[in-house]
């Protein structure tokens, strides 16, 4: 067994997460301090991705990227670089469809957030940097765990859009999802399922510790309760 | 050192407008809720922008409207103690109180242990806020304050919501601790008690307008607006006609003799003003309310013009009872005549 794409699998979910990680951090510390109209309007931008079919993202993206189009042609004019149909041609897509997940989650793990401590912080004559990494980051720390989580599995589970800008070659684009998919259209039913396998474990790990962060989140915020 | 406040903002269909000059002092600033005493301090503290006018404190201007001053909250030196102290939850009581010390190194660990030492928080430095008691809470929140050397202080409501045991003790010790700082310290509340206990002067908030700043027990005992009056605990209000030489409310059929300009007037009676027993008026007892300071009873005045109600205040073991005829009049020297 061949075990090149769980290993290309890991590595897009991995750098896809790392971008948007603090990508999505920052959209939602920003947009909350956007007027109104505006933040509605960007909200729907941002989240959009999650509920488009998956295709259409890989059009869009195609649309932009292909080697033809502005952003592509300017990429491989200026570098010399593809940016459609390689490995990494796939992180575009994961980033942009986990995107709204890392973003919403944060969100609302920020509008959780008692603003007064920031208050607290600036009347002490703490820089909103220090505010910002010592108190926000912290105490919203379970919410941004469990968007992260969230995200890397989703990002392993991309096939939509990634298989339309990366498509499927061997050892060089292929991911889980890809191969799992190109298996079972060649009839190669036993590699697909062990494939199979090794994307519900991989799915369930993840989800296991997506339940244990809100269960320590629950619990913690049961603590501050009683203690208030 | 001086804090003085002359700012507008408007919130919504909110219009506040407040002016004042806190001196070396405690200043008590008092009103209802929702009348704006919050959005006062945030604006002193440089959360809340004000639309218009000028915040100095001693000879540093804080903001400017016309000079487009607008300094940061960092920038103030304004401490501000919140409702529920706003501690950082993931930080230890030494480390709430380290992070405000304006120091580096060695001499920050110095300073912080010396606050520690002087708040009685020693042997609770690892504890976490959740971990610590509403007085332990306090008393880091406050050390973490002036750790920060502010040049003036604003507590919110401080004991707002806690009863009244654990609110005499940490009132007192409140009081203790602030008893050394040198700048002006506004204490907002709701409750004239507390500020007569704690502040000498108060400037009382109605619907985001400030009147004159005036001596606490005065404002109680002789309020210049029907606002005062209400916050100090009076019930009975009515509208009044003065002629120069008396004043009358034709709700309650009472003439009382007052010079003051003719016109329009607010009176207010305390319950303590109303005598029963003689006098004049006449009513029915409809409701008796009892505690164990006093027997309150709302009285239904007949023979007035319209129909009218009055509480009057009885000791605690008198005897009353709904549908008793009673007869009753004002006390003169303590019914006011307050204008609006």
């Amino acid at each position: 067994m061949d075990w090149y794409p769980l290993w290309n699998s890991l590595r897009i979910a991995a750098i896809s997460t790392a971008v948007i990680f603090f990508a999505g951090i920052a959209a939602a510390y920003y947009v909350a301090r956007l007027p109104r109209v505006i933040k509605g309007l960007l909200d729907v931008v941002l989240t959009l991705p999650l509920v488009l079919p998956p295709t259409v993202v890989g059009y869009l993206l195609l649309r932009v990227l292909g080697p033809k189009r502005i952003i592509g042609a300017w990429a491989l004019e200026v570098f010399g670089v593809k940016l459609v149909m390689t490995w990494w041609s796939a992180i575009f897509a994961t980033a942009v469809v986990i995107f709204p997940l890392m973003y919403r989650t944060v969100r609302g793990a920020f509008e959780a957030f008692d603003e007064t401590l920031a208050d607290a912080g600036r009347t002490l004559g703490l820089s909103n940097t220090y505010i910002f990494w010592r108190v926000r980051m912290p105490c919203c720390r379970q919410g941004i765990l469990a968007g992260t989580v969230l995200s890397f599995a989703r990002a392993l589970g991309e096939y939509g859009a990634t298989s339309m800008i990366a498509g499927y070659t061997p050892v060089r684009t292929a991911t889980i999802s890809t191969t799992v998919y190109q298996l079972w259209r060649t009839n190669d039913d036993a590699l697909a399922f062990r494939w199979v396998l090794v994307n519900v474990a991989i799915s369930a790990v993840i989800l296991l510790a997506v339940n244990l962060l809100e269960r320590r989140q629950r619990e913690t915020a049961h603590v501050r309760r009683r203690m208030a | 050192m001086k804090l003085c406040v002359d700012i507008e903002k408007r919130l919504g269909d909110f219009h506040l407008r407040v002016s004042f000059t806190a001196e070396e002092e405690t200043l008590a600033l008092l009103g209802a809720s929702g009348c704006g005493k919050s959005v006062t301090l945030r604006c002193i503290a440089g959360i809340l922008t004000p639309d218009q006018g000028r915040i100095t404190l001693g000879d540093r201007v804080l903001f400017d409207s016309e000079a487009g001053i607008d300094l940061r909250p960092q920038q103030r030196q304004v401490g501000y103690l919140f409702q529920q102290y706003a501690l950082f939850p993931n930080m230890t009581a030494s480390q709430n109180i380290r992070c405000a010390v304006p120091a580096k190194g060695a001499e920050r660990d110095r300073l912080t242990a010396e606050y520690l030492r002087s708040f009685r928080l020693e042997g609770l430095e690892h504890h976490y806020p959740a971990q610590l008691s509403g007085g332990q809470q306090q008393r880091v929140a406050l050390a973490r304050i002036l750790a920060s050397r502010p040049q003036a202080i604003l507590l919110d409501e401080p004991f707002s919501a806690l009863d009244g045991y654990l609110k005499w003790n940490l009132e007192t010790e409140l009081t203790d601790l602030l008893a050394g700082f040198p700048g002006p310290i506004l204490w907002v509340s709701h409750d004239p008690e507390e500020c007569c206990r704690n502040c000498r002067r108060v400037c009382v908030l109605e619907a985001g307008r400030t009147g004159r700043i005036t001596g606490m027990e005065e404002m109680l005992r002789r309020p210049e607006t029907a606002e005062a009056a209400r916050l100090a605990g009076c019930r009975n209000f009515a509208r009044a006609v003065a002629d120069g030489e008396t004043v009358t409310a034709p709700s309650w059929g009472v003439t009382i003799p007052w010079k003051g300009p003719a016109g329009t007037w607010t009176l207010a009676v305390p319950a303590e003003a109303v005598r029963l027993g003689e006098g004049p008026l006449r009513g029915t007892v409809e409701r008796v309310r009892r505690d164990t300071r006093r027997t309150a009873l709302l009285v239904r005045l007949s023979g007035a013009e319209r129909e009218a109600l009055l509480w009057a205040e009885l000791p605690p073991s008198a005897d009353a009872s709904p549908g008793t005829e009673v007869a009753l009049s004002l006390d003169p020297e303590r019914v006011w005549v307050l204008p609006g």
